[in-house]
């Protein structure tokens, strides 16, 4: 059993490790409680958007420790609920039933609009396809359609890919375009707006929606479709202005969500964020901010 | 006097750490029994017979298990079939034909293929298997449950090499040696006489790597699409029972009917890696030599 005492070696390895890794991380934990330390979770796509305001906003307070994860609106506004962060990020509104639970824990929650997002539909550079309504995107994630030539595209399968429930995206892209019905199950859920990025820029049927900051970033990796409001309107890119006017049929509100008896540093970082600097840094970012 | 009782309590302190597990494994079943039970009386277990996995849903959420169910079944058999020719074959280079230099070289590195974080081999699938998978068949996406099966195979064929390799060092010595006076060459010998006396450590080294493959999630979760859908084509991409926990636990309300799905989804993994593995340590015991 020469293995299996191999083995034995690398489990006890392990165990020394993890009994290692609580004793490092009290430490980090203990150096983090010199300063103040703020936690703010959710959605994905505002991520990024996020971490830059954090880093300006502890480049000029120095005091201040902001620790920023993802995971998907939906794992914030939880973590909202349970009392696990102070702030959480969200892509879409809190349902009225959440609202409700995070009352029945004592949290009573308030909502600021921080920024706004364009969702971009990108396909494949190769698809011939430049233009769709809002229908025929209805009809195509919710598996209507399936050949890419019903909508003025080429003899091909139509690949859709979706990000996972947990995303606010998700949720706001079903509720806002496909007028809640349900996606296909063929709808391909993946876990990150890279990985979407990725398969649409690698396979040639497919289509996916991403925040439109993804999407400039992307460059040509990607196609962007103009956007159709029904079928007789003027396609419309999308863009800051477009979103700003309301032209983009596809754009919604970002939140920044805290409780009601914050304290003076999450506030501070939420005035920040509406701040003309704060503001600047959306635009930065590749979002719309929420004041002209 | 003062040294026996030191030593009862050192004793008793080590019985206690060794028996810390099975204390786990019953506080897991209950804990995780628990949570889901509620979901028997609303919604009922009817509806985890449904073929409609919509957790999320303004319309009727469904919790059927059956798209789920058979999502893994696909990537686990298929696992398997590219597991067990190359895992086994391995194991019997190694242990046979193998020079002793040859043999130091070899099992380091299958040891450490099984060293070799899930995620990164998910990383490595994502961005070289998928696009390969893709040219290779001619498909319209590289995000299949072939893909998912080969970085399976690539997990569970170190487990199922060392364990064989075992079985197949501890058949005695006199059967060999009879075969081979008999005439038999040495390849003959190795199918007639040593695979079928080591095949049932063989046996459990695979049902051992099926349990492997079928709790395998990361990996999965990345190159397998995702969508639940009922198939048992290879080149569909699947959602697996490990990648939907993974995805959706995240985002679930505590006490909703989706967190009590889970936990069922969760049951069933359990009883199923639990039963493989008592069934693998039943086999190893009664046919062990040596």
């Amino acid at each position: 059993m020469r293995i299996i005492s191999g083995q034995t070696g690398v489990t006890a390895r392990a165990v020394f490790i993890g009994m290692m890794v609580p004793v490092v991380l009290s430490g980090i934990v203990v150096r983090a409680g010199e300063k103040k330390l703020i936690t703010i979770k959710g959605s994905d796509t505002m991520v990024h958007l996020v971490s830059n305001w954090a880093e300006e906003f502890m480049k000029r307070d120095p005091n201040m420790e902001l620790g920023v994860t993802g995971g998907g609106s939906g794992t914030g506004i939880a973590a909202m609920i349970n009392g696990t962060t102070e702030i959480c990020a969200s892509s879409r509104e809190m349902k009225e039933k959440e609202k409700q639970q995070a009352k029945e824990k004592g949290v009573e929650v308030k909502e600021v609009v921080v920024a706004r997002d364009g969702l971009a539909v990108v396909v494949n550079p190769k698809n011939s396809v430049k233009e769709l309504d809002m229908q025929q995107i209805a009809q195509i994630f919710t598996g209507a359609y399936t050949r890419w030539n019903q909508v003025g595209g080429g003899d091909e399968e139509i690949l859709v890919f979706s990000r996972e429930s947990s995303s606010g995206t998700y949720v706001f892209f079903q509720e806002h375009v496909m007028k809640n019905k349900d996606y296909t199950p063929k709808a391909k859920l993946m876990a990150a707006t890279s990985v979407i990025i990725e398969s649409v820029s690698a396979d040639k049927g497919a289509i996916g929606y991403v925040g439109l900051g993804y999407a400039m970033a992307a460059g040509d990796k990607v196609k962007i479709v103009a956007v159709k409001a029904d079928a007789n309107s003027p396609a419309v890119m999308p863009s800051d202005d477009t979103v700003t006017s309301g032209r983009y049929s596809i754009a919604r509100p970002l939140y920044l969500y805290v409780s009601a008896k914050a304290t003076e540093d999450v506030s501070a970082f939420v005035d920040f964020c509406l701040s003309d600097a704060g503001q600047a840094i959306v635009r930065e970012s590749g979002y719309v901010t929420v004041k002209k | 006097m003062k040294r026996i009782r030191k030593e009862k309590i050192i004793e008793r302190s080590l019985q206690w750490t060794a028996s810390l597990s099975i204390v786990i494994v019953i506080c897991i079943f209950v804990f995780i029994f628990k949570e889901a039970v509620p979901f028997a009386k609303h919604p009922g277990l009817g509806e985890l017979f449904g073929t409609r996995w919509v957790p999320v849903s303004p319309q009727k959420e469904s919790f059927g298990l059956v798209p789920l169910i058979s999502g893994s079944v696909v990537v686990t058999v298929l696992a398997m079939l590219l597991t067990i020719p190359f895992g086994v074959g391995a194991a019997v280079y190694i242990s046979e034909l193998a020079a002793p230099a040859e043999r130091e070289i070899l099992k380091p590195f299958i040891e450490v293929l099984a060293g070799i974080p899930s995620v990164v081999i998910g990383f490595f699938g994502l961005m070289v298997l998928v696009p390969l998978v893709k040219r290779c068949f001619g498909l319209g996406t590289g995000l299949t449950a072939f893909a998912g099966a080969v970085l399976l195979a690539l997990m569970a064929i170190p487990t199922v090499t060392s364990i064989s390799e075992d079985a197949l060092r501890s058949v005695p010595r006199s059967y060999k040696e009879a075969s081979l006076a008999l005439g038999a060459s040495r390849i003959r010998t190795i199918w007639r006489v040593t695979v079928p006396a080591a095949l049932p450590g063989i046996m459990a080294a695979v049902m051992l790597g099926t349990g492997r493959v079928i709790g395998e999630t990361m990996a999965v979760m990345m190159v397998t699409g995702n969508a639940a859908i009922i198939t048992f084509w290879p080149f569909d991409s699947v959602r697996t029972m490990t990648a939907t926990i993974a995805a959706e636990m995240g985002e679930v309300a505590f006490g909703s009917e989706h967190y009590r799905a889970l936990f069922c989804v969760g049951i069933i993994l359990l009883v199923v890696t639990f039963a493989l593995n008592l069934a693998a340590q039943k086999v190893l015991r009664r046919y062990r030599m040596g």
